[in-house]
């Protein structure tokens, strides 16, 4: 075919870029990179980007496999590269460990973050089906409110909120963990974009010629139909709770939760890096399971949330 | 008679629940919302309110309210050259965290948005580290910053270190850049989900027009993707900001706190604002709530100033940047319109010619792209 042909038609950016094509011989298949197939260089670097991701907790359960004197020799790599029977003695003794107990930190930790997760879906659900799909006086105000109210950094009000604590008599109590993040802004909103566009009107209307209340309605029509952004709201939530270390680090003292157990590991079994490390792997492993088991619905959720703004 | 009394109840009771059906639709729609405001007016904004009155007072744990001290809490706070260290160390570990993690954020968005094998499993791989619990993390990434860990042997080995101990300890860049490298490590793939769903929504005709004006993918990048997915970036640099001058778990685990650790470092070196905040209020340092209360008013401030600095860099930088392709949006349908009717008039040219045309096989794949680009965006809403 003629350059000509094509500089006539495209341009003459087209026909150079077409005589560098003919030139390493590869011919024009695709303008569209959605359907053009990577390389192997490509998988290559993904593949690193895949490692350098997991092998933080990897190289923790490898310290864990490994006794002190194993891990002194081991300069400048790791002591093992598989893990060994050392890994499930060490777990024993992190659970067995006398300065703090591994069982009630999960226990307490899985409380929170259920009960926060729970209570976040449905008064965020209830509060997006109201803002969504009910009119009232000032829901434009109030709803602002709520966004607004997303844009304040959480750290200013700890001091305040320690004083309240205090006089509440929640210090060291799982209700100041809790309560005050029983719902919060973002999931209002989240619940609200969504709802406004996965639940018809036509639905709520047939409901209420059908005689239901409006609470009835919620719980009948809204709630099915906001399943899938639930499902997400509470993953996030779950995940947030379980991770969140500075304002248990204020409130609690003996009660531990999960992440306040690896600064007592040091102090625990000073230099036994093995046992802080294996101590280290199973306070993060538990939402690694939560992870491969909804590490999809994450990444639809992570991606969702960015179009929606 | 029995039925008619029946009857008779029957309207009753619709008449009455009419009644509290309208009672209902007024009422109900502020019980939905209550909650949150009742949270937030209790957690959100009374602390907020709350946070002046304890800025300006006397007030320590056991004692509680003291004296009305006026500013002094502030000027005390300000003349502290531990809140200055504290505050430098901040600004440079978010840089150290942040650059790196935009910029590789950005290529691996890169990377993933393409017709990739196994999709899911690339994506969701890039979002482990979001899930590590970050004193994890910050324990793990201490070992391997540590005297005998992976790294500091390694190089001196190769003398680009010369110290005896671990410098990632002593040096107060180099502790920046370590717990820089954590936070770059938490967040880098989350953003790049963000990133990359924005990339996805940039029409794929901008691509093959540039591709036909023979731009390279490099320029390609530069010059089509950046300047159109400008908003989802405003917003990834502005949470990057309020998250990132608020460091605490990484800094405080850094050293894995132990007797005496989890100040950072023995000379400061790495102690952040909330870390300092932490101390003040809650450390062994002291029990001074009322100061710790305006360092809290004192970072507001900051993330704001910083945030608002940094929404109009972004701005600026990225629309220099998006000049060569910054069209509007009737602009652009026009020109694909005109490209369109260039192509049927030559069509219909090389038609009457009896000539096989290659604009024939483009414009009748035209309706399966279209449709895959539905997809995609099917998919990411799903």
């Amino acid at each position: 075919m003629s350059t000509g042909y094509i500089e006539n038609v495209a341009g003459p950016g087209a026909v150079k870029y077409a005589q560098k094509r003919a030139a390493r011989g590869k011919p024009a298949r695709s303008y569209n990179p959605s359907s053009r197939r990577p390389g192997w260089f490509t998988y290559a670097v993904l593949a690193v980007i895949f490692v350098v991701s997991v092998f933080p907790l990897y190289a923790s359960a490898m310290y864990g496999s490994s006794t002190t004197q194993e891990i002194a020799r081991s300069v400048g790599t790791l002591p093992t590269w598989l893990p060994t029977l050392q890994l499930y003695e060490n777990f024993g003794e992190v659970l067995g460990a006398s300065q703090f107990n591994f069982w009630t930190a999960f226990l307490n930790s899985l409380l929170v973050a259920v009960s926060v997760s729970a209570a976040t879906v449905f008064f965020s659900t209830l509060a997006g089906f109201s803002f969504s799909k009910l009119t009232f006086r000032g829901r434009q105000v109030l709803y602002v409110t709520v966004i607004a109210s997303m844009a304040i950094p959480a750290q200013i009000g700890t001091i305040p909120m320690f004083i309240m604590m205090n006089d509440f008599g929640w210090i060291d109590s799982l209700l100041a963990l809790t309560v005050p993040s029983l719902v919060g802004a973002f999931g209002v909103f989240w619940m609200t974009q969504y709802l406004q566009e996965a639940l018809p009107f036509e639905l709520i209307e047939a409901a209420r010629v059908d005689g239901a209340s409006l609470y009835r309605t919620f719980w009948a029509i809204a709630m099915p139909a906001a399943r899938p952004a639930a499902a997400t709201l509470a993953l996030f939530t779950f995940v947030g709770s379980w991770n969140s270390f500075f304002w248990p680090s204020v409130v609690m003292r003996s009660q531990l939760t999960m992440p306040l157990i690896i600064p007592q590991l040091k102090g625990a079994f000073t230099s036994d890096t093995g046992l802080v490390m294996s101590g280290v792997f199973l306070v993060a492993a538990p939402l690694l399971i939560v992870f491969v088991l909804a590490g999809k619905q994450l990444v639809a959720g992570v991606m969702a949330g960015a179009v929606k703004g | 008679m029995a039925h008619d009394a029946a009857r008779q109840r029957a309207t009753r009771r619709v008449g009455w629940g009419q009644r509290l059906s309208r009672w209902d639709l007024k009422i109900s729609p502020y019980l939905y919302v209550s909650p949150f405001f009742l949270l937030f007016a209790i957690f959100g904004a009374f602390p907020l309110l709350y946070n002046i009155v304890v800025a300006l007072h006397d007030w320590h744990r056991r004692a509680g309210m003291g004296e009305f001290v006026g500013f002094d809490n502030f000027s005390w706070v300000l003349e502290q050259p531990l809140f200055w260290r504290s505050l430098e160390n901040t600004l440079s570990i978010f840089l150290w965290g942040g650059i790196p993690q935009l910029v590789l954020a950005l290529l691996i968005a890169a990377i993933l948005d393409q017709n990739l094998r196994v999709k899911t499993f690339w994506r969701m791989s890039v979002l482990v580290p979001f899930v590590v619990m970050p004193v994890a993390t910050a324990m793990i990434f201490g070992q391997v910053f540590g005297q005998f860990g992976l790294l500091v042997p390694n190089l001196q080995e190769l003398g680009i270190l010369d110290h005896v101990a671990s410098p990632f300890f002593q040096d107060r860049l180099l502790s920046h850049m370590a717990i820089g490298s954590m936070i770059v490590f938490r967040w880098t793939g989350y953003n790049a989900l963000i990133l990359l769903a924005a990339m996805q929504a940039v029409p794929r005709e901008l691509y093959e027009a540039a591709t036909v004006d023979g731009a390279s993918r490099m320029r390609q990048f530069f010059s089509v993707t950046i300047p159109n997915i400008r908003p989802t970036m405003v917003f990834v640099i502005l949470t990057m900001t309020i998250g990132g001058l608020q460091v605490f778990d990484e800094a405080r685990m850094f050293d894995g706190g132990g007797t005496g650790g989890g100040k950072g470092g023995a000379d400061n070196q790495w102690t952040t604002v909330v870390l300092y905040l932490y101390e003040l209020g809650f450390g062994d340092w002291q029990d001074r709530l009322g100061q710790a209360a305006a360092v809290g008013w004192i970072l507001a401030l900051i993330i704001g100033v910083v945030s608002i600095g940094n929404f109009l860099l972004t701005r600026s930088i990225s629309s220099s940047s998006a000049k060569p392709s910054r069209v509007s949006k009737s602009q652009r349908n026009a020109v694909i319109a005109q490209a369109r009717a260039v192509a049927a008039e030559s069509e219909r040219k090389a038609r009457e010619a009896g000539v096989a045309t290659i604009i024939g096989r483009a414009t009748s794949t035209d309706d399966p792209r279209a449709a895959d680009v539905d997809q995609s965006k099917e998919g990411v809403n799903r």
